[in-house]
């Protein structure tokens, strides 16, 4: 059986327990396509050996019976994952050489459930860009064009790599991290589905830190089915992470009814911006429908403090980064930079982070660094945290006046050319978490799923955010809106 | 609030990141492209509101203060750039 790449986890899962098919014919398959995929620059460090060992590992316990949820199925992880053994360098120079003596709580759970790994995807460096293009590997690029226009475009970031993996069906799943929407703006640009889990449901233990009160893990996938199988495989306690939560992880695939009757869906207004492409706003009226179709009630909620959501982030997320990126001093691991005769420990530091860290890294070490200096800490750093206190009473408000879940568009355009954005000003590229960066202020789990495409041919992508701890249930809203949508366009070959 | 090179060379230096002076005023340029947009968070008023310290409600979990793991000098050297005699090198630090 040929094209077994394309299959979907649940698909591959049920073909492997009937014997149908073997790990080891499944994994090879999408070696294969990895290799016949290099323009995508999708996997930038590939471990075929570790990949066919594991392989033949879960068709072994295929074969006793003794098989666990991810058994057998082939997926890439995000660089940002530290994985013992395999270079982990959240898509940075000051990372260079870098080979973890651990492995990260998620990917080693993901390797507990019997999943295969087949590499690391690329991604912005330490997760911080939008677009895939601050990686220290180059551009992943998305497997979508514009009809027959060949201008490369970018899959998204910054789990640009598994968006453009994922979709161009190298693996059948991959592991993303979202700050801002890194998880759900790459899936709305490559017509994939992902989710970014309530804060805490998934450990950060191993994972490169970039903004910790924010950073989330969560699968990426090509169905909201497989989304709830992975999810399930990659949450759960941590103690290694205090701020892991203590909470039973639900089966969240059994969920899944499809029934969304009586559900009470929130539309906010403040979404609505000025200048938001009139494709998005139908692409989100027709959403809206969908859900009403399918029993839902819809009811026109306001999220007042939505607006400070981009720039309360922009304060809070470089200021953790200026803190967690304080570690890469040219000591410990990876780059250290060549020193001149008389040069001490300062120009050590100061010249290794010059050369380790790209451009936007080093903007954002420095922007955060400037918000909690002596005299403007409360000014900038404090005002942020407290405007970020409202924005989640906004979504407390929502959902204590009985709202389940919030429908609204996951990007304001679908993804644009690599290099377009370029010569704009760096807010103009965070304008691209406008509407998922609310969520991670809140904590909140949120998922994209793909339910059309605009007039060039790209996909386009819907963000459902759901209360706190209820993946279950947001994920059942997401599955009715996926089988309402009926998205199945993909990527047409030319790499 | 305005950037000028002057503050630029100061946030670069407690970033310990080296900047060559010619990129200070394209980098001054840039803060204050950001701060610009930041500065919309004082239309907010944000009296009486406590900063957010945690998303989630919940206490951090605490352990006993005990040893947990430990005996693994090979495995923490092993990424350093220099290390030697079991410890990790630095250049001169006290003159």
């Amino acid at each position: 059986m040929s094209d077994l790449n394309k299959l979907t986890l649940a698909d591959a899962r049920d073909k492997l327990r009937a014997k149908e098919i073997t790990s080891v014919e499944l994994t090879e398959s999408c070696l294969s396509a990895i290799d016949a995929a290099d323009a995508l620059n999708a996997f930038v460090h590939k471990t075929p050996e570790i990949a066919l060992e594991r392989a033949k590992a879960a068709d072994a316990r295929l074969a006793t019976g003794d098989a666990p949820a991810m058994c057998g199925l082939p997926i890439g992880i995000k660089d940002l994952f530290c994985t013992q053994g395999v270079p982990s360098q959240a898509a940075s120079g000051i990372l260079e050489g870098f080979v973890p003596e651990y492995e990260s709580t998620v990917s080693g759970k993901l390797h507990d459930a019997g999943s295969v790994m087949l590499g690391k995807l690329n991604m912005d460096e330490f997760a911080m860009g939008s677009s895939n293009e601050t990686s220290v590997y180059g551009n992943a690029v998305n497997p979508w064009r514009r009809g027959n226009d060949e201008t490369p475009l970018t899959p998204g970031g910054s789990s640009g790599g598994s968006a453009s993996a994922v979709s161009a069906d190298l693996c059948l799943a991959a592991t993303g991290t979202d700050t801002g929407g890194s998880i759900r703006q790459p899936c709305a640009f490559t017509g994939t589905v992902g989710i970014k889990p309530t804060y805490g449901r998934c450990s950060r233990w191993g994972v490169v830190a970039f903004a910790s009160s924010l950073d989330q893990a969560g699968p990426m996938t090509k169905t909201v089915r497989d989304a709830a199988i992975m999810l399930e495989a990659m949450a759960g306690h941590d103690p290694k992470d205090s701020t892991s939560a203590d909470l039973a992880v639900p089966n969240f695939e059994a969920m899944l009814t499809g029934d969304i009757k009586g559900k009470k869906i929130g539309i906010p207004k403040e979404y609505r911006l000025d200048g938001t492409p009139d494709e998005i706003v139908k692409l989100w009226d027709n959403g809206t429908a969908m859900l009403k179709d399918a029993g839902a009630e819809i009811v026109d909620i306001s999220l007042p403090h939505t607006k400070y959501a981009l720039p309360a982030y922009y304060v809070i997320a470089p200021a953790e980064a200026s803190s967690n990126l304080a570690r890469y001093d040219g000591v410990r691991y990876g780059h250290r930079a060549t020193l001149g005769a008389g040069d001490g420990i300062t120009e050590m530091y100061e010249k290794t982070r010059a050369e380790g860290f790209g451009h936007e890294v080093q903007r954002r070490v420095m922007v955060g660094t400037y918000v909690l200096s002596a005299g403007f800490y409360d000014a900038y750093y404090n005002r942020a945290r407290r405007v970020r206190a409202l924005i989640k009473k906004d979504f407390d408000d929502a959902f204590a006046a009985g709202v389940d879940a919030i429908l609204t568009p996951a990007t304001p355009s679908s993804a644009f050319g690599l290099g377009e954005m370029t010569d704009e000003d760096p807010v103009k590229m965070y304008l691209n978490d406008v509407f998922t960066v609310t969520v991670n202020l809140a904590g909140l789990p949120g998922i994209s799923v793909p339910t059309g495409v605009d007039a060039q041919g790209l996909p386009l992508g819907l963000q459902l955010i759901g209360r706190p701890w209820e993946e279950g249930d947001l994920l059942n809203t997401a599955y009715a809106l996926e089988q309402a949508a009926g998205f199945v366009a993909k990527p047409g070959r030319w790499w | 609030m305005s950037i000028d090179t002057q503050t630029a060379a100061k946030v670069a230096k407690l970033a310990r990141i080296k900047v060559e002076d010619e990129a200070l005023p394209a980098l001054a340029n840039e803060f204050n492209t950001i701060l610009g947009f930041i500065e919309q968070l004082n239309e907010v008023d944000v009296e009486g509101v406590e900063p957010m310290t945690s998303v989630t409600p919940q206490r951090l979990k605490r352990r006993e203060d005990v040893v947990t793991d430990g005996n693994m000098q090979d495995k923490i050297l092993k990424n350093a750039p220099d290390a030697r005699e079991g410890f990790f090198a630095v250049p001169k630090v006290v003159e």
